[in-house]
């Protein structure tokens, strides 16, 4: 016990003095290396919220230099709390705010950097890694491995398109992605469950077969018969009166499509439910120690069955948002790994529903500031940036920052009185 | 004894045979169905059949004539020139080989690699610029290309061996996503200057030199280039190692049970490490064929689904070098005949991915293809898995 406390003191005194480095490494590099004479502007109204500040202007040395000593103050205070032993997570988020904004400061300089819509996007591209990772995570939190995340949103951003151009209403559309994520759910749920077969191999297979199809029938059907097949309309922007109102807030989280407020309630319930309710338990314990499970009479197979079909569910609104919930038409291979990312969005998050939400946003982050530098003429290699939530996953299953650990049972079947 | 031996032998293909019949005659039903001239006749249930089967009919000649053997191909040319399709079949196989075998004998020291796309770009990478930067004799600039393409590669399968080892970190997880840095990577690589190719500002790098191409085969005409024996000779080291060495037969130690491994004095952490620098080294060896046998120049696509479809070879090769090699045959089959499926039939070359998925789908379950034919006793030994997360 005592050796697990000393190693969890350790970690934080590696955070501490990691994070102490960057800020000092910051205040040199990007206080005292040449940006120009160039000045910074951040931008930060969108659409029609109230204005509380239209621009900030700073001359990008300085602003990064006053960044560089927010941080640092920021990782003193986090040794001192350490000393003091308070939570030290507040002290180490501003300092990597601080790291943060002065490396954007001092790469931006003589540019304009639209703040506001930085977020929004990043939030935007969150979306589907959100409902991925819901999905990865009811999947395994119950004991099943959840490979197939990127085969779920792809069919079910198919399915969506389709029905949604049949029968031109949005809503069909977004009806129907959840039956389509269930229905890659039921041959997972299947396979895994009834037939015992691996589940790293299974999920594998049915990205292939999933790509396979839609590629296919995008060929056979989408692309000679467009007009009826692939020109799905998409939901509009819902403003929440009131607070998409509110500067910064608002136009980021109030005003969007009914699938981003989707989303909040689904993270909320999932949140809630694993924790709180006796499903949440019961879906935990099937996940770390089955066989306990059984012997106080919860039967494993069957909720193990019931929760990867309730996250294919999840899954299929993530796809819908890739056609009704923003562009509209199917596009071949749409999902572009997203599946993948919100893997390692779950992973990275520790198998937590909070931590994989907060993974997500991160990933989403990562590539839209990739885009907007690229937008606004930055060289940085765009591909470093995209390489980050690849990285990040790797650093975290390897320890290096805090060591995270799947659910016990997560990817052995179960066969009662069994060999496992 | 007679007797038995064929007894034996229907058991052995039995699984096989129904996971193919089964995975063919699906692709036939999605062909039919999604063709509006089939669809147009379902007033008349005989018609209708008899429509399908055409169309499937069809679909399924230009697959074997895209992949083996097309009689007009012969027309005006010599008599070879009609095995122009096998030919395709064996370029697409030979990297496949490679990185199938790479993935099979991860399977065997227990491990799922599913980075033979990362490791298959790197060892693309160094083939290339070994190839293009250098001015070597025969012979020796094609195995000082090699060389590096299998190092590089081995280099990157082998950290994720090191991390495993040292950490504990899953594979499949560090895998999929060096895949993607890898993938990223190379995007980089061919804006830099070494590799960008004078005159041009496409991703595209300078052609290998000509000391550095393989030979062709078979002429001019015909792709078929002296990769293939490189491939072969690979599955034969690979069923060498694993059989006849003391390396190997720890490999599969560890594979069967690390814990009892580890027991009996085997270093699991060297196992892992060793295999992945090994199983990277083939697949970077697979990258570095396909560019000195048919690319001759680095491009971001290099990779295609090489290593992705080293998992089903992998899978349905049962994870034994020689299944290996006949599961990538097949599979390049189907990507050959796909291409002249898709160009004389209309149906998408895609379908042969559907087909691919579905026969390992049945080959590695084979309790479901049992349950479905009601079968008492299906011979599958060895059936594939790879460990929880934590595992």
């Amino acid at each position: 016990m005592s050796e697990i406390r000393s190693n969890i003191e350790r970690r934080r005194l590696r955070g501490i003095s990691v994070i102490s480095a960057l800020s000092f490494a910051s205040l040199i590099f990007f206080g005292y290396t040449n940006p120009g004479e160039g000045k910074t502007t951040f931008g930060f109204v969108l659409n029609n919220e109230w204005v509380l500040l239209r621009e900030w202007v700073i001359s990008a040395a300085s602003g990064a230099k006053i960044f560089s000593v927010l941080a640092l103050l920021a990782s003193l205070a986090a040794a001192f709390a350490y000393r003091n032993k308070m939570k030290i997570i507040i002290p180490i988020s501003v300092a990597t705010f601080g790291i943060f904004m002065a490396f954007i400061t001092w790469v931006a300089a003589g540019k304009f950097i639209p703040f506001t819509g930085l977020l929004q996007g990043a939030l935007l591209l969150a979306v589907p890694l959100v409902f991925g990772s819901m999905s990865g995570l009811i999947c395994e939190r119950s004991g099943v491995i959840n490979i197939a995340i990127e085969g779920q949103l792809l069919a079910s951003a198919f399915v969506s398109g389709v029905v949604a151009s049949l029968t031109h209403k949005t809503i069909w559309g977004l009806i129907v992605a959840p039956i389509a994520g269930a229905a890659i759910s039921f041959l997972l749920a299947t396979f895994a469950i009834k037939f015992s077969m691996d589940q790293v191999i299974l999920g594998f297979v049915l990205n292939v077969l999933v790509i396979g199809l839609t590629d296919f029938l995008y060929k056979k059907l989408l692309v000679p018969y467009q007009d009826t097949w692939n020109t799905a309309p998409t939901f509009g922007h819902i403003e929440i009166p009131v607070l998409s109102k509110i500067p910064l807030i608002g136009p980021i989280f109030f005003s969007q499509s009914i699938v981003v407020f989707l989303m909040y309630a689904i993270v909320a319930v999932i949140t809630f439910a694993l924790f709180k309710t006796k499903w949440g338990l019961r879906t935990r314990a099937i996940g770390e120690h089955p066989t306990a499970a059984d012997t106080v009479g919860i039967d494993v197979n069957k909720l193990r069955f019931k929760n990867v079909m309730i996250a294919g569910l999840i899954a299929g609104i993530g796809g819908a948002y890739y056609t009704v919930g923003s562009v509209g038409a199917f596009g071949k291979e749409m999902t572009a790994g997203a599946g993948f990312i919100a893997l390692a969005a779950l992973i990275f998050g520790k198998w937590s529903p909070m931590g994989a939400v907060f993974a997500a946003l991160l990933f989403g982050f990562a590539d839209n500031l990739q885009s907007t530098l690229t937008i606004i003429g930055v060289s940085i290699p765009s591909e470093f940036m995209l390489m980050v939530p690849y990285i990040a996953t790797i650093i975290a299953v390897t320890g290096l920052v805090g060591r995270v650990r799947a659910p016990a049972a997560d990817g052995v079947p179960y066969l009662r009185g069994g060999a496992h | 004894m007679m007797r038995n031996s064929i007894n034996k032998f229907i058991q052995a293909i039995k699984l096989p045979g129904l996971s193919f019949g089964l995975a063919f005659t699906l692709t036939g039903l999605i062909i039919a169905i999604s063709d509006s001239k089939v669809l147009g006749k379902i007033g008349s249930p005989l018609e209708f059949i008899k429509s399908a089967g055409a169309t499937v009919g069809n679909a399924y000649l230009a697959l074997f004539q895209g992949s083996i053997f097309d009689i007009n191909l012969t027309k005006g040319h010599n008599f070879f020139q009609g095995f122009y399709p096998l030919s395709e079949t064996i370029v697409a196989a030979t990297p496949l080989i490679l990185t199938g075998l790479s993935v099979a004998l991860a399977f065997k020291s227990g491990l799922f690699n599913i980075g033979a796309q990362g490791q298959f770009i790197f060892g693309a990478i160094g083939a290339s610029y070994v190839g293009f930067h250098f001015h070597l004799p025969v012979v020796i600039h094609i195995i000082a290309a090699a060389i590096a393409g299998m190092a590089l590669a081995a280099l990157w399968g082998g950290i994720v061996g090191l991390l495993k080892a040292k950490t504990g970190a899953h594979e499949v997880i560090l895998t999929i996503m060096m895949n993607y840095i890898a993938g990223y990577f190379i995007l980089w690589i061919l804006k830099t200057k070494p590799f960008l190719r004078p005159g041009r500002i496409d991703p595209i790098a300078p052609e290998v030199g000509l000391n550095a191409r393989l030979p062709l085969l078979a002429g001019d005409n015909l792709r078929i280039h002296a990769g293939i024996f490189i491939s072969l000779a690979a599955a034969v080291f690979v069923w060498w190692l694993l059989t006849k060495t003391t390396i190997g037969y720890k490999f599969r130690a560890v594979g069967a049970n690390s814990q009892a491994a580890k027991t009996a004095g085997i270093s699991v952490p060297f196992v892992v490490t060793a295999t992945m620098a090994i199983c990277g080294a083939l697949a970077g060896l697979g990258g570095a064929v396909h560019v000195l046998g048919s690319e001759h120049a680095l491009n971001a696509d290099i990779a295609g689904s090489f290593g992705f479809d080293a998992i089903t070879v992998a899978l349905l090769g049962r994870a034994q070098p020689v299944g290996t090699v006949f599961a990538a045959l097949l599979f390049g089959a189907l990507r050959a005949g796909g291409r002249t499926m898709q160009s004389s039939t209309g149906v998408p070359l895609d379908i042969v991915l559907v087909t691919q998925a579905l026969i390992v789908l049945f080959i590695a379950a084979p309790t479901f293809v049992r349950y479905l034919f009601r079968l008492k006793k299906l011979n599958s030994t060895a059936s594939l898995t790879s460990k929880g997360w934590n595992g």
